[in-house]
């Protein structure tokens, strides 16, 4: 069982209590983009065996977004934040490195 | 005018935990920024109790306060004394972004009371009721087994229970069922 920590409520929320909302920190490509880049924003999602950032919502409680960083191989939980950021805070990149050495990910290739 | 009935009209289950229908309760969502002077006066006002921190529910009677998220309240009165309340509210902050609506007969309020209450909602609910962690004053939104509902401790043998009123029945039955089977012993 997956247990994220809300950073709006400080509640520490079990699977039952969220709602997944897939990769986190996608750029949106607007109208103006070629129709390869849009179809990449719309489809193409990272889809890692290790360190994935993705969006959760705390949905039977405070109600609001937040992102998580976490190992889809061990379940780990590195961390979670705000939502209203558009990479992951650099403590917690720390964090990532330290106990995965070499891991990389979409955003940062 | 139609006559206003709560959705459980009265019903008690009778145990060592008692389940019953809290009745007719005024509530008004209040969202906004929650950290506005104004606001915090105008809800003192109404409710005399202190601003509730994240996760906590101050009430007294029928009146209290409970943090619902960062930037929404819940103001709780005597359901005849809404009308006012919004009015009180209104005036306090005029001309400023916010949001009060009258959710009274949208929900259902269900009072939890007995030596083992907690544990009655421990086997509903994805959260850590243990004494030593879920005390009085603190307030939980989550789900109770298949439904979003939201919680309170006034002491340590009495829980107040929120949820919609299209499943006070299902809610009702859910606590009902599990204060008639009894603690489960690991408090
Ligand atoms: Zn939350």
């Amino acid at each position: 069982m997956l247990i994220l920590h809300c950073p709006y409520c400080g509640v520490d929320a079990d699977e039952t209590d969220l709602h997944a909302g897939g990769q986190a920190h996608l750029k949106r490509k607007g109208p103006d983009s070629s129709d390869a880049d849009f179809e990449d924003y719309l489809f193409m999602r990272e889809n890692p065996k290790g360190v994935h950032f993705e969006r959760w919502r705390h949905v039977y409680g405070c109600g609001k977004w937040f992102l998580a960083a976490r190992c889809t191989n061990t379940l780990e939980v590195f961390g979670t934040y705000a939502a209203q950021t558009t990479a992951p805070p650099k403590d917690l990149l720390d964090t990532i490195s330290e106990k995965r050495p070499g891991w990389s990910w979409g955003i940062s290739k | 005018m139609s006559n206003s009935v709560s959705a459980l009209q009265g019903k008690v289950a009778t145990a060592k935990v008692m389940v019953r229908d809290a009745g007719l309760r005024g509530m008004i969502t209040l969202r906004g920024d929650i950290t506005n002077t104004k606001l915090k006066a105008a809800c003192a006002g109404l409710t005399g109790v202190d601003w509730p921190a994240p996760g906590q529910a101050n009430c007294v009677g029928d009146k209290g306060l409970a943090w619902m998220s960062p930037d929404e309240i819940l103001l709780l009165v005597p359901y005849a004394e809404v009308p006012a309340a919004l009015g009180l509210v209104a005036k306090a902050l005029k001309g400023q972004h916010y949001l009060a609506e009258n959710v009274s007969d949208a929900r259902a309020l269900i009072q939890i009371e007995g030596p083992f209450a907690a544990e009655v909602l421990a086997k509903l609910a994805p959260v850590d009721l243990h004494p030593a962690n879920f005390k009085p004053g603190n307030f939980r939104r989550t789900r109770l087994g298949q439904v979003a509902a939201a919680f309170w401790m006034r002491d340590v043998d009495t829980i107040d229970v929120i949820c919609f009123r299209s499943v006070a029945d299902y809610t009702f039955d859910l606590l009902a069922t599990s204060a008639a089977a009894g603690p489960v012993g690991y408090f």
